[in-house]
């Protein structure tokens, strides 16, 4: 009846059930959302923590806005510039926390397994909200509840995950959630940013972006970072957008209701064009929507029955 | 003192023996044919095996420098209570190993120990990669051998002359093999739990890419190359391949690489967090195979310990290595006991040839000068559990792993310094 | 388990509760039903339809969740159900709440406290199908069907066509 998981730190740990009644609470709950007056008292008293040691402004806030809304208590940490060796500090920050009577931590952290670590070392629930290149689980949720929004079901559905896949925990905890619920996964993006043993994944792999797209229900477009140009993982812009790109040109080989997901910020002209992220076939607006309401969905499961 | 050890297995290459016999310890001097006389204790050996001491040519003191983590005195404690009676410590402490000044300190120090301690020194100064540290005047000091461990040297025009100055001193040069521009950031081995874990890949070839390029510079030099913590089944082939052209090299790798599988550092566990980083099942195989057929030459433990607030972080954040002294012994009779590995290649990468790079005379009873032995039962069951170690760092991913053979009793220089109660 | 109610006998109460929600509220302008999640639901559907029947009025229709509202979120996991559905404008209506059993009240607790959450109404009525009494809050019902008083050893469990069984109230005792 409620979740198997205690704290959701990656969706290839979390049973198909508890997927599955994420996202159906998250669609009873996002109706809140749409009254005049944003605000339930369920989660009167219940303090949580969203502890931010990599900044987010976008999840942070729709974090903070679920608990708001929700009527939990938050307790905003951020910490910017830290540097690895702050590990030892990041322990310390959770004790101290988790004696505060924190019930509940959101963490974002730049390194992988930092969410893991933090499950091992208090007893408080954690929730992870992108661990460095592992996992991001409520993007992932959001991202396939609004297919089933659009769709119905994810079953049998074929979704293209294209782009920067080595950075990429959205890419990975999406594999692993599409997978759980039926659908076909598909990931395209240059040589340079597969990662190790990819075709040992549960999904079909390709570089050549007008061979992916060929029969796809969604496609879902990571964001590419800048930076990654001067380490050698592309060449330009110019030339990313030109074969890993979705733009009007590659639209014309690519199925008429295919949806289009970002999980954004978006760099319009260089992974997306405007025309098709504003365009008929975009849900990216509908993802932040979804986000708000999964997340509401996983505070309010997670912390119900607590005292039984 | 005199000590009869009785009815034993004696294995001891060097001396032509491989038979159950009585062998004694009189006035700290091993004999090996025991005449009638009155001893002061006989030790049933029963069922047990006898041979020298091991020689562990990779070991991390931590000392001076970093002395939390591990000191001279416990590091000889852990490594008698492993079976180990020499120990050469690597040059990267604080300050390096790179003046004789530090080489004496090291080894005075090691002398109050109960076993021997030796140490190898820095190729550069300050362990900086840039210009050669005074690596005849350690030699005189007392360096058994010269190392970049923990600092590979990237530029090869340099290690080219670290490599032919080394040689001009005699000492063989033990070799970090890995290509950092391949490993920038890296955690652990490239591959599917990598992937999986989101954890910075280090890919094999950083390692094979720099063995190549140190056999070509040791036929370029004639210096001897000593690769140490060989871990890939392409490393072993390179080494192979140069001891087929005559280049002189030898190879080491470490109870660790021959256990376990990076499958060890799921669950993120920083303790099997270690550089270079835990392989694949193919790898294994193949550093079995290497040791069988004597590609590699050396067992050595790599032993580097880590204080828990090293270890307790983020996997990213963790340093890498791990303890290995007190579980070395277990590890290789563990193989034996699956029949992977025979008492007598034990002996030969453990004892016999560690003690042939490093020039001891530790490796047969004949050549002590005081008594070197161990005793151990090869089917005794335990169970690995760091809050017996000696060492000050517990960073094992063995712990409460059970193992087939079991040290008895450790004796260096002559006297008793560990017996399993 | 012992049936107190048969599908006749429940069908002749609805009709009834209809004919006096209708009595009281047929000069109101503004007119709601609001079920609660999920058998509530049912019984405010049937009820609506039983109005029409006698007379065509317009009423607004909706559902409210009360998951939400709930105050025993610390001591139980609940189940996922619809979510709220009132696609009208609250304030200044005569709303009536409708549920299958009232027991303790706190279930009528939430859903006021769910409702005023969406604006002002006029009144509210409540009208239930079973009051089984223990009360542990300050409520009464305006419309009752049957009041079946049971021990809190019991359990009223009502059947519903909309679940596939035969419309029926029985009382169990509680096993644990």
């Amino acid at each position: 009846m409620g979740l198997i998981s205690k704290n959701l730190i990656d969706l290839k740990s979390t049973p198909k059930s508890d997927i599955n009644l994420i996202i159906d609470t998250a669609f009873t709950q996002k109706e809140i959302l749409s009254r005049s007056v944003k605000k339930v008292p369920i989660l009167k008293g219940k303090s949580v923590c969203t502890m931010f040691i990599e900044n987010s402004t976008r999840t942070k806030n729709s974090f903070e806005t679920a608990c708001k809304i929700l009527g939990a208590d938050v307790i905003g940490f951020s910490k910017t510039g830290s540097s690895i060796n702050k590990g030892e500090s990041y322990k310390d920050t959770l004790l101290t926390l988790e004696a505060m009577g924190v019930d509940l931590f959101i963490i974002r952290h730049f390194a992988s397994g930092s969410s893991d670590f933090a499950a091992k070392t208090v007893k408080s629930k954690i929730v992870n909200a992108g661990d460095g290149m592992h996992a991001h689980p409520t993007q992932a949720l959001l991202d396939m509840m609004t297919l089933i929004e659009h769709r119905g079901s994810i079953e049998g559905m074929t979704v293209l995950i294209l782009g920067d896949v080595y950075h990429s925990r959205v890419a990975r905890s999406n594999i692993w959630g599409l997978n759980k619920l039926g659908a076909k996964v598909r990931i395209c993006a240059p040589m340079t940013l597969l990662p190790a043993e990819i075709n040992s994944f549960p999904c079909e792999v390709y570089t050549d972006l007008r061979e992916a797209v060929k029969g796809v229900d969604a496609i879902n477009i990571l964001r590419i970072q800048l930076e990654r140009m001067n380490a050698g993982y592309f060449s330009s812009i110019y030339e990313y957008n030109r074969f890993y790109g979705i733009d009007t040109d590659i639209f014309k080989s690519v199925p008429k209701d295919t949806l289009i997901l970002h999980p954004g910020p978006i760099n319009r002209g260089v992974e997306i064009s405007s025309a098709i992220a504003d365009g008929p076939n975009s849900v990216i607006v509908n993802q932040v929507t979804n986000g708000l309401a999964i997340r509401m969905a996983i505070l309010y499961l997670m912390l119900q029955g607590e005292n039984r | 003192m005199k000590i009869l050890f009785k009815g034993g297995r004696v294995v001891s290459p060097q001396d032509n023996i491989n038979e159950i016999k009585d062998i004694a310890l009189v006035d700290k001097k091993i004999v090996l044919n025991p005449s009638n006389i009155k001893y002061d204790r006989t030790i049933d050996c029963k069922g047990c095996v006898i041979t020298c001491g091991l020689i562990d040519v990779h070991v991390h003191f931590r000392d001076p420098g970093f002395e939390y983590k591990e000191d001279i005195y416990s590091v000889a404690e852990a490594a008698a209570r492993g079976g180990i009676t020499t120990i050469v410590g690597m040059p990267n402490v604080k300050p390096a190993v790179d003046n004789k000044t530090v080489v004496r300190y090291i080894l005075d120090k090691g002398k109050e120990t109960a076993v021997n301690v030796l140490t190898s020194g820095s190729a550069t100064k300050g362990n900086g990669g840039e210009t050669l540290a005074e690596i005849g005047e350690m030699m005189l000091e007392g360096i058994c051998a010269v190392s970049d461990d923990g600092f590979p040297i990237q530029d090869a025009s340099l290690m080219r002359r670290v490599l032919e100055y080394t040689k001009n001193f005699n000492l063989p040069f033990m070799a970090h093999s890995e290509d950092k521009s391949l490993t920038k950031d890296a955690q652990m081995n490239e591959g599917y739990n990598a992937t999986l874990l989101g954890l910075r890949p280090w890919p094999r070839q950083a390692e094979e890419l720099m063995i190549a390029r140190n056999i070509m510079l040791a036929s370029l030099t004639g210096c001897h190359v000593h690769f140490q913590h060989v871990t890939t089944k392409m490393g072993v082939d390179l080494i192979k391949l140069g001891k087929k052209y005559g280049i002189p090299i030898t190879a080491e790798t470490c109870p660790q690489y021959f256990t376990l599988t990076d499958d060890a550092c799921l669950d993120y566990n920083t303790n099997a967090k270690c550089c270079p980083p835990l392989r694949t099942k193919d790898d294994i195989r193949a550093i079995i195979k290497g040791l069988k057929n004597g590609i590699i030459d050396i067992i050595a433990t790599d032993h580097a310990p880590h204080a828990l607030e090293e270890k307790e972080l983020e996997f990213q954040g963790a340093s890498f290595g791990m303890v290995g002294l007190e579980t070395a012994l277990g590890l290789c009779l563990e193989q034996v006991y699956k029949n992977k590995f025979s008492l007598e290649d034990i002996v030969e990468k453990f004892i016999v040839n560690p003690a042939k790079l490093i020039g001891s005379k530790q490796g047969a009873f004949s050549t002590q000068e005081l008594g070197d032995l161990i005793v151990f039962d090869p089917k005794v069951e335990w169970t690995v559990d760091v809050n017996k170690f000696a060492s000050k760092s517990k960073n094992s991913p063995f712990d409460g792993m059970t193992l087939h053979g079991k040290l008895k009793l450790t004796v260096v220089k002559g006297e008793i310094c560990f017996e399993d109660a | 388990m012992n049936k107190v109610l048969n599908s006749r006998e429940f069908k002749r109460i609805i009709t009834r509760m209809a004919a006096e929600i209708l009595e009281k509220n047929i000069s109101c302008k503004d007119f709601a039903i609001i079920g609660v999640q999920k058998t509530g639901v049912y019984l405010a559907q049937r009820l609506i339809k039983e109005i029409k029947k006698q007379d065509d009025i317009n009423i607004w229709s909706g559902s409210i969740n009360i998951s939400l509202y709930r105050d025993d979120y610390d001591q139980r996991v609940a189940k996922t159900i619809a979510p709220s559905q009132i696609d009208f404008d609250i304030n200044g209506k005569t709303i009536v709440l409708v549920d299958d059993v009232l027991y303790t009240g706190r279930t009528i607790r939430g859903a006021l406290d769910a409702i005023f959450d969406l604006g002002r109404p006029e009144r509210v009525q409540l009208a239930v199908l079973i009051d089984r009494e223990q009360r542990e809050l300050p409520f009464s019902a305006d419309y009752v069907g049957k009041v079946i008083p049971v021990s809190k050893r019991e359990e009223i469990d009502v059947h519903w066509k909309e679940d596939g069984e035969e419309d029926a109230v029985y009382i169990k005792k509680i096993t644990k």
